[in-house]
This record gives C-alpha cells, sequence and structure tokens, in this order.
C-alpha cells in the first residue's frame, strides 16, 4: 500500500531537484554575519533546553515537536 | 476522508528521502564542521506542587577527528516529596534517577549523521532509548533538514514498600517509538525560520501505577479514593506535535524569537504553546535572556475527576497531566564570560544562571489534599473542592568550558 506512495515521493523528490538547480542563494554567505552572532543559535544550550523540555513534559500532557529525547517517568 | 497516518508518514518519509536523496548527489559539497570541544556542569532545582527535585549534569563533547564528533553526559535527579493526587494517596516518595547518554556524530559534507543511546533507570522504571538522526544541509546552507528516530523501551514498576525499604513489583513493558522531521531555513539576513513536526507511538504499560480514580460512595467523605480504585488506561497512544519558530535579528544587536507549538493525541488531548523569548547581549561579557511561556491544554477523553462510580467506563484516569490546564511561566537568564580569552587549554568559557516561575492552574482537577482532615468533605461536598493550583520554581547554574 505504501510502495505507490514511497513512488510519487522519489518522483516528486526528483522534480523539485531539477527546480532547484536553478534557486540560487538569496542571502550571500557575506550576509549572514548576524545569523552567525550566538544569540541567533536555535539552541544556545542544550542541557538546560533539555532539562526544561523535561520538566514541561512530565506535568503536561503534551509531549515532543521540541526535538528533545525523553528518559524516564520522572513524574511521581 | 484523510489519508491513514501510516500512509502519511510513509508520504512525508517518501517525499523528504526523495528530496535528500536527489540532493546527496547533485550538489557540489563543501564539508561542514563539528562545535568545539566543550564541558559543562549543570545544576537545578525545581520546587513546587509538594515536590523538590534537584538535579546534577556532567557532559562533555570531544572531537575525535576532524569529522567524528562524540558526545557523553551523566545526570543524577534526586526527588522528594510527591505530587497532589500522588500525596493524596498517603505516599511519600523518595527517589534517584540516574540517566547516561552517549551520542556519536559523524559529518560528510553537507550530511550530519548522529546515533545515539540513552539509558535512564529509577527504583522503578527503567528506560532505554537509542536513537537516530540525520541532517542535511542544502540550497547554498540556507535550508537545514532533519529526520530522526528513535525507540524507547521501558520498564515500569510500583514501589509496594516505604523510601528506606522499597519493594518494587514489576508491572509492565512499554514501548515508544518517535518519527521527527525538522526544516530550518535562513529567510532574511536577520530572520530565520524553523518547523518541526513529531510523531510518537507508544504501546504497553501507560499509566502511573501511583495514581487512582476518585468516585462518588457513601463513605463519610462522599467519594472514595484508594489503593483499590486504580486507573485503566489505553494500551496505545499516537500523539502528533507540530512547532513553529521565528528568530529575528533586531535592528541593534538583539534578538527575539516567537514559537507556537500546536499538540493532538488519540487520547482526545489539544494542546496549545506560545513562547517568545528576547534575548540582549551586554559588550562581549554578558547575554541576558528573558522568556514568556503559556500553554494550555484540554483533558483527555478518559479523565474525570471524579467519577459516578467504580468502573462506571472502560477506561478511568484522575492523572493530573490528562487533566484541562494551563501555565504560565516567566523566566531570565544570565551568561558571564568569565574567562573570554581562555587560559591554557581553556578557549573560554562561560556561568550561567537561569529562574524560571511556573504558575499551573487546572480547570477540571479539584485540590483534595487534605481529604483526611476534612470528614464529609469539610466545607466542600464531593467534586466541588477548590480548582487546584500551584506555583513552581526552577534555578539553574551551569559552567561551560570550550577547548
Amino acid at each position: 500500500m505504501n510502495r505507490p506512495l514511497c513512488t510519487a515521493g522519489l518522483a516528486l523528490g526528483m522534480l523539485l531537484l531539477s527546480a532547484c538547480s536553478s534557486v540560487q542563494p538569496w542571502v550571500k554567505p557575506y550576509e549572514r554575519d548576524r545569523l552567525a552572532d550566538p544569540i541567533m543559535s536555535w539552541d544556545r544550550d542544550a542541557l538546560s533546553s533539555a532539562f526544561l523540555d523535561h520538566v514541561y513534559e512530565s506535568r503536561e500532557g503534551s509531549r515532543g515537536g521540541t526535538g528533545a529525547a525523553g528518559g524516564g517517568c520522572g513524574c511521581n | 476522508m484523510g489519508i491513514p497516518l501510516p500512509s502519511r508518514l510513509a508520504l512525508v518519509t517518501a517525499l523528504v528521502g526523495g528530496v535528500l536523496g536527489g540532493l546527496l548527489t547533485g550538489l557540489p559539497a563543501r564539508a561542514d564542521v563539528l562545535p568545539d570541544n566543550r564541558a559543562d556542569v549543570f545544576y537545578s532545582k525545581y520546587s513546587g506542587g509538594g515536590m523538590a527535585i534537584s538535579t546534577y549534569e556532567a557532559s562533555a563533547h570531544v572531537n575525535a577527528t576532524e569529522n567524528i564528533g562524540l558526545d557523553y553526559s551523566y545526570l543524577v535527579d534526586k526527588v522528594s516529596g510527591a505530587s497532589v493526587d500522588v500525596l493524596s494517596n498517603a505516599s511519600v516518595i523518595k527517589d534517584e534517577r540516574k540517566q547516561n547518554s552517549i551520542n556519536v556524530t559523524w559529518i560528510h559534507d553537507k550530511t550530519t549523521y548522529t546515533l545515539g543511546y540513552s539509558n535512564s533507570k529509577e527504583r522503578d522504571y527503567i528506560s532505554n532509548t537509542p536513537h537516530f538522526s540525520l541532517s542535511q544541509d542544502m540550497f547554498g546552507d540556507l535550508t537545514t533538514i532533519t529526520l530522526g528516530f528513535s525507540r524507547s523501551r521501558d520498564e515500569v514498576g510500583e514501589n509496594d514498600g516505604t523510601a528506606q525499604n522499597p519493594n518494587v513489583v514489576w508491572l509492565g513493558h512499554a514501548e515508544s517509538r518517535t518519527y521527527d522531521i525538522g526544516l530550518s531555513q535562513i529567510l532574511t539576513r536577520n530572520l530565520i525560520a524553523g518547523v518541526t513536526f513529531d510523531v510518537i507511538t507508544d504501546d504497553g504499560y501507560l499509566l502511573n501505577p501511583y495514581r487512582s480514580i476518585r468516585y462518588y460512595s457513601n463513605s463519610p467523605l462522599g467519594y472514595s479514593l484508594l489503593n483499590q480504585s486504580p486507573q485503566t488506561f489505553p494500551d496505545t497512544r499516537t500523539s502528533t506535535a507540530v512547532e513553529g519558530r521565528l528568530k529575528y535579528y533586531l535592528p541593534y544587536r538583539a534578538s527575539v524569537t516567537g514559537v507556537y507549538r500546536y499538540y493532538r493525541d488519540t487520547w482526545g488531548i489539544i494542546g496549545n504553546t506560545f513562547e517568545i523569548d528576547y534575548t540582549h547581549p551586554v559588550r562581549n561579557m554578558w547575554i541576558f535572556e528573558g522568556r514568556a511561556r503559556y500553554y494550555k491544554q484540554g483533558s483527555a477523553n478518559f479523565y474525570a475527576d471524579i467519577f459516578p462510580y467504580f468502573d462506571s467506563q472502560n477506561f478511568e484516569a484522575r492523572d493530573q497531566t490528562l487533566a484541562a490546564s494551563e501555565n504560565l511561566t516567566i523566566g531570565a537568564k544570565a551568561t558571564y564570560a568569565w574567562l573570554p580569552d581562555g587560559w591554557k587549554l581553556v578557549k573560554r568559557s562561560t556561568m550561567t544562571v537561569d529562574i524560571s516561575q511556573v504558575r499551573f492552574k487546572y480547570l477540571d482537577f479539584r485540590d483534595i489534599k487534605d481529604y483526611n482532615d476534612t470528614p464529609a468533605g469539610g466545607d466542600y461536598a464531593a467534586g466541588a473542592e477548590p480548582l487546584y493550583r500551584f506555583n513552581a520554581m526552577i534555578y539553574q547554574l551551569y559552567l561551560s568550558a570550550f577547548f
């Protein structure tokens, strides 16, 4: 059942790829000085982010979507 | 009629796989680089809702070669007290959780592969989680796509003894699989966007054995809530979460981040999260950050604060995490570069203090912690007690050294 979907996906991927050959980076490497600033990092403190995600996941019904891994219950 | 979930997963995976497969062979390579070697020590303290948790963690990242990096972290959680629904059940908890995590990262041209394994162990809960992710830069490094998969196998137990003399009874296993896809996109020279989509499927023993339902009865309290009224959960759960984020570099040197996450699962929980962060460096010595996060969720289909009678429906839960609730976090963080020019082997080093307050408010979970002292419900009839709310404080302190 999933084989046609995979084939369609691969075909679409190749199609997108052929279109991509004309894509030019609209922000040049020399224009990325601000983006390279540590204050623009998605996750400057990974340990702290993982800890806070664990705090929330242990107390809320929601989980995931933040890219953090689980581990243990911590839910007493 | 919508596409079934497995087919949707296959479609998304095939689409991204197709794009990645083509790009891996189709673009000229320019290698990415691993981050600097670093070591961190981390301490945090959480207190609120009857619980106090101290966390100690040490972690290190070492680059073995130019394109192979190793990460290791060791974490200990010391837990005392118990949340109100457990406390209502007359259990006092004192526990410790230890977690070991290791990651190997390999960079090949524009592709980063990460393979990891994590083991978490406490007296009555053991979790083992291998995970794999693949990250690909493309379109002149304006775009990064990440695919991830992890599978955890947990053993769930219950301590029938006391904190000093534990007697753990193992109740069952739970398996969880996480599939995630992430996209990070540079939009302008001041703006980047990110989207993460993930699906988590659970199977097995999913309930928390320390929590019980309550139901109307002829007891003096008007309800019963004892160990003989355990919860009954479904054996499976599938959840979907989508998170979008934008980060903008302001006209002066500072940044602002906006985050929104939508969550829903097969237990009927729908959650929405909003977050905004502001980051402001001062000279090259300090970085200050302020954040606000608001979260709101609806309750699970089979949740009730009080049931009409015992066994009134197939699945029954009074786990406070499944209740309708909202919470608001206000936090502030300061990072100080205390060795900005390095010392001997250390290139630079930072120290960070982070303080947050979280205000939890439940919309259909009632506060019955004084039930032993209030015969016949005290001032309140069963099911009419005040809604539960509490404030938690979270303190974090960590040191980072880069080599």
